[in-house]
């Protein structure tokens, strides 16, 4: 097969090298430095109680904060790209804040907010909801951090769909429901996969901004990555990586299924256009 | 698809072309590198423009001076990983006792300078609410049900590792303390610790600008800070009974000042922190001078407490560390489910 542009192979040994340097020498490091342990040294470290209770916390929290962000965050971009309104590319960019904002910042200010004197935790706080220094606070601080992922990633796929399409839906009778539920989200949802996915992961290795807001108690709000700064304070550089690779099999796992959800989704959904011709 | 071994060998070309050969930078001045922990950023920028002064006129040589600041167990990693540091200022021995053991620093750093190579020392306070409404006098209140106390993360954090021990050896001296005891009155301090804070300024922030807590425990040092940062009039200073006496150990960086050559400029830039001047520069940024003179001209500034080292009560930082702060010390098991 002839292409239409050359250096195929140019780009493709790019590929190779710059993946190679930029992931997978880090994370064979990674997966270096964390065989040293015996494999009992190894599972004491990544199923001690504190470990436990911090995957919990961390993939928990980053669970919630991502489907807080897919609901909303689809809100949002729906919102942005069909409808006009004054200030428009003013909210546009501040979906982007979240990714410019240094972490520690956010994680500060969040705090700050949600404390009981705070703008927000005053009101909070008489209701008997605290939010700062407890696990909620780490969703809320992860919820801001990942919006940006979801909108970003969506914007694009709806600005696809003609609004024509939910015109011939609805003079075909389909109701209101109907149209958003078997016309405009099977297009969206792949794209909403992936926001979520992304926000997900994102939630998952986050440090800076929830330290400042989360309390930090033992077994209630400490997330892994404090674990592993934990054992950095230590010098146990060993039992850090073991933690860390915990985290990325976890994580690589969950990524994996999530690709083949959405594999899965995409295929079903070209299947019902086959049927439908 | 075919990808044939010729467009290989031309990915191979270019991963070539990625490596780099770097040349070693030539030095034009004398230049020392100061590598420090977070907070004496303040008291460094003070001390430096001293020092070179005092090293024109002693040598005739200018000299150049480089800080750098971070939490400081960052920074001797960092170290111990190849940055170039000619001497390390820390706030901890265990710190530089990692280097000593990595052979970075002479095994015996505390003897090299006077007072166990510390130029300045503090101690662990109690800052409370203007007035102190809940009475707070001594480590024994802060135990008490209904008192909420803020401090940084004992386990992560240097000045939330002294508050630990400072509290420990408080119980250990009461009548018929031991081990246990101090470990059931550290843990009922912990109880009413509503957070542990990620480092020693965010627990000055939820404290002072959050109002969360009832008692900050701080270095004396930082209370002056926090004087200057959020006026006087919101709080007050509350030395306890018995408390620990903090140091902050310097040392040479052997391996350094041999490469470079610069032990002559190291060893001065840490002998001359004992001067006359040095010792001022440390009260005039809040930290007990060990000059018995300097320190009476500042006597206002610092008043008398009762103070026990982290070497006489536990045995030096190479114990106390693992005992209290590794996976399954003493922190770990208060917080065991049971």
């Amino acid at each position: 097969m002839k292409r239409v542009l050359p250096g195929f192979g140019l780009s493709l040994g790019f590929t190779l090298v710059y993946l190679s340097l930029l992931i997978l020498l880090p994370l064979s490091g990674l997966a270096f430095k964390a065989s040293s342990l015996s494999f009992e040294q190894f599972w004491n470290v990544a199923t001690g109680e504190r470990a436990l209770a911090a995957y919990r916390v961390t993939f928990g929290a980053s669970l919630v904060a991502a489907l807080i962000n897919a609901f909303f965050g689809l809100i949002v971009a729906w919102v942005l790209v069909r409808y006009p309104f004054p200030g428009k590319r003013l909210v546009d960019s501040l979906v982007d804040l979240p990714f410019a904002l240094p972490t520690a910042v956010a994680g500060i200010t969040l705090a700050t907010l949600y404390a009981g004197n705070g703008w927000i935790g005053r009101f909070l706080e008489p209701l008997g909801l605290q939010i700062a220094f407890t696990p909620l606070g780490i969703v809320v601080a992860l919820t801001f951090i990942g919006l940006p992922f979801v909108v970003r990633t969506l914007q694009p796929v709806i600005e696809d769909i003609e609004p024509e399409v939910e015109e011939a839906a609805a003079t075909l009778g389909a109701s209101r429901l109907q149209t958003f539920w078997r016309v405009l989200l099977p297009g969206i949802f792949p794209a909403l996969l992936t926001g979520f996915t992304l926000a997900f992961s994102r939630a998952v290795g986050e440090y800076g901004s929830v330290i400042f807001i989360a309390g930090n108690m033992p077994l209630i709000s400490e997330i892994t990555p404090l674990l592993i700064i934990s054992k950095l304070e230590q010098y146990d550089v060993v039992g850090a990586t073991a933690l860390a690779s915990v985290m990325l099999a976890i994580s690589f796992v969950l990524l994996l299924a999530v690709n083949g959800l959405q594999w899965w989704a995409a295929n079903r959904h070209h299947g019902k256009e086959r049927v439908s011709l | 698809m075919s990808v044939t071994f010729r467009k290989l060998y031309s990915a191979l070309v270019l991963a070539g072309a990625v490596v780099v050969v770097g040349a070693a930078p030539a030095v034009a001045q004398t230049s020392l590198l100061n590598v420090s922990y977070d907070v004496a950023r303040d008291f460094y920028k003070d001390y430096n423009p001293l020092f070179q002064k005092h090293w024109k006129e002693k040598s005739g040589e200018s000299i150049e001076l480089k800080q750098s600041h971070a939490g400081s167990s960052k920074q001797v990693r960092a170290v111990a990983d190849g940055l170039e540091a000619d001497v390390v200022t820390m706030n901890q021995a265990s710190d530089v006792d990692f280097l000593a053991e990595k052979g970075l620093v002479v095994k015996d750093y505390a003897k090299k300078f006077p007072t166990n190579a510390s130029p300045y020392s503090s101690t662990m306070v109690f800052i409370v609410r203007k007035g102190n409404p809940k009475g707070l006098k001594d480590w024994s209140d802060l135990v008490q049900p209904g008192v909420q106390v803020i401090l940084p993360h004992p386990k992560n954090t240097g000045n939330g590792r002294y508050s630990y021990l400072a509290a420990w050896g408080y119980a250990l001296k009461q009548p018929g303390g031991n081990d246990k005891s101090a470990q059931e009155f550290v843990g009922k301090l912990l109880k009413n610790a509503p957070l542990f804070a990620s480092g020693g300024r965010d627990a000055t922030t939820t404290f002072m600008q959050r109002k969360i807590g009832d008692v900050l425990v701080s270095f004396e040092s930082e209370a002056e800070l926090i004087a200057k940062e959020f006026g006087k009039g919101g709080f007050d200073v509350v030395h306890p009974s018995l408390s620990i006496l903090t140091e902050f150990p310097v040392a040479i960086v052997e391996r350094t000042v041999d490469k470079k050559g610069t032990r002559k400029q190291a060893q001065a830039y840490l002998d001359y922190l004992w001067s006359k001047e040095g010792q001022e520069n440390a009260a005039q940024n809040y930290l007990r001078p060990r000059d018995p003179e300097v320190l009476k001209k500042y006597a206002a500034q610092f008043p008398a407490i009762n103070t026990f080292t982290v070497d006489e009560v536990f045995g030096g930082w190479s114990k106390a560390f693992p005992a209290h702060f590794k996976d399954g010390g003493t922190f770990d098991q208060i917080y065991q489910v049971k």
